[in-house]
């Protein structure tokens, strides 16, 4: 097999990782938010699930959450999914992992922020919610950048993770190939595929940063 | 009627008892200064005249409103409208500025007329270019705060906290974050607000200053008043506190 049937083998599994990727980005970041409102909730008792929900996100394996989110359905409750289900479980194990990485990053960006910002703000007549959305997101957002660059790059690399249930992405094909073929070409064909993502994820994050430098 | 009136404040913080039952009160433009050593209880006390801080005895009023009161030991507040009202006869300045970083100079000065206040845009950015004018910034209106000087910095935060119009200012040492030179450039700018005679009150370890431009001066210790009267009768106070503090000030 040539490269070039390796290389036109991989792009098309390349687009299944680029969905699993933007997909998990599109629910992940938002989600994330959520949880950090959780994890600093006026409710104990809401703080506290939302801890446990993290620390199981962070203390258990990934792969092991996707096997859990695909056979748990049919193991536990005998429910009959269909071939589609195995992207929706993708994206739920992906979506909920990453959110409890975010929301973490979220709160230590809005622990960063002096208390004299709100302050400043609440003399100045701003409403609660305007204080968040106006003076304390803004400058969240910049504290954060790097930390959340660090855990897009990682996402790129982890999608490979999919091929523990049997999804055939880039990374799945690439295995598929190689033991067909008896060659590792496939494989550094691959590493090339994420190690080009991940410098132009950099090269993204790096320019959003830039815009962000007009100040501190 | 007094703009402001406080009525017997405590304030503790984890049992320790900063402000024991302190009054005053403060006419239209009045101007008082409040000095005193380092914990004696300045800061606090305007951090709960702008409500910063809850109290936990007493009374505080603006214009015969009351803003908050304790009562059967909880602290109360008036209606959210009401609130709000009373919120806009006062302004703060902080020692650190507190300026938000990610606005420009103009940016920071207009936002909260305009979006808290619902003030007509044009007419409040003509304002805020006649305040940077009036402190020396006019050049500086897209600047961003960190490209300031501590100086220029407090100046702008002066110009932001009159933008809302309070007719009220106070100052937590404005001055105390500034070297010499940059303190005479503030205090400056605040004794020009007293020509205009702006209410003020002052929180201040500039002596001079509180002796040349305030009509009161307060001298605070360990939580109460320990002396209060027109500057020259307070600084020839033989209050042997006051007199160790100055002496104190004076060897330095």
């Amino acid at each position: 097999m040539s490269v070039e049937v390796i290389l036109r083998e991989l792009t098309t599994g390349f687009g299944q990782t680029m969905m699993i990727f933007a997909l998990t980005l599109v629910f992940s970041l938002p989600l994330g938010m959520v949880v950090y409102f959780g994890r600093t909730s006026r409710f104990w008792m809401m703080r506290e699930l939302v801890k446990l929900y993290i620390s199981v996100m962070r203390g258990t394996p990934l792969m092991l959450q996707l096997l859990i989110w695909y056979f748990g359905p049919f193991y536990l409750w005998k429910m009959n999914i269909g071939g589609s289900y195995k992207l929706i479980a993708i994206i739920l194990g992906f979506s909920f992992n990453y959110a409890a990485y975010f929301a973490e990053i979220y709160r230590s960006g809005m622990k960063s922020i002096p208390n004299g910002q709100y302050e400043a703000a609440a003399l100045l007549g701003y409403s609660k919610q305007q204080t968040f959305l106006k003076i304390i997101l803004p400058q969240v957002v910049k504290i954060i950048l790097p930390a959340i660059t660090n855990e897009i790059i990682t996402l790129v690399k982890d999608t490979s993770l999919v091929y523990s249930i049997s999804y055939i992405e880039m990374f799945a094909k690439a295995k598929q190939i190689a033991a067909a073929q008896t060659t590792v070409v496939p494989f550094f064909v691959a590493g090339v595929f994420y190690y080009i993502t991940c410098l132009a994820v950099a090269w993204v994050m790096e320019h959003i940063e830039k815009k962000f430098d007009y100040y501190r | 009627m007094k703009l402001l009136e406080m009525k017997q404040i405590r304030k503790a913080f984890a049992g320790m008892e900063v402000i024991k039952d302190i009054s005053l009160s403060v006419s239209e433009g009045e101007i008082v200064a409040i000095i005193g050593p380092s914990g004696s209880g300045k800061s606090t006390l305007l951090r709960c005249a702008t409500m910063l801080e809850t109290i936990d005895g007493g009374e505080i009023c603006y214009l015969g409103k009351a803003a908050t009161w304790v009562e059967n030991g909880r602290t109360m507040f008036p209606k959210k409208e009401e609130r709000r009202e009373i919120q806009s006869y006062y302004g703060l300045v902080f020692q650190n500025f507190n300026l938000f970083p990610h606005y420009s100079v103009i940016k920071n000065i207009v936002d909260a007329p305009i979006s808290v206040q619902k003030r007509n845009k044009e007419e409040v950015y003509e304002e805020a270019k006649k305040l940077l004018a009036k402190m020396g910034l006019a050049d500086k209106a897209d600047a961003y705060p960190c490209q300031l000087s501590g100086g220029q910095c407090q100046r702008l935060a002066i110009a932001r906290a009159l933008a809302l119009r309070p007719k009220i200012l106070f100052f937590d040492e404005p001055t105390s974050a500034l070297d010499p030179e940059l303190t005479g450039e503030v205090l400056k700018v605040i004794k020009d607000l007293a020509a205009e005679h702006m209410t003020m009150v002052i929180v201040t370890h500039e002596m001079n200053f509180a002796r040349n431009v305030a009509d009161k001066i307060i001298f605070m210790d360990k939580g109460v008043i320990a002396v209060e009267g027109a500057p020259d009768d307070v600084f020839a106070s033989d209050s042997p506190r006051m007199k160790e503090f100055l002496g104190r000030l004076s060897k330095e």
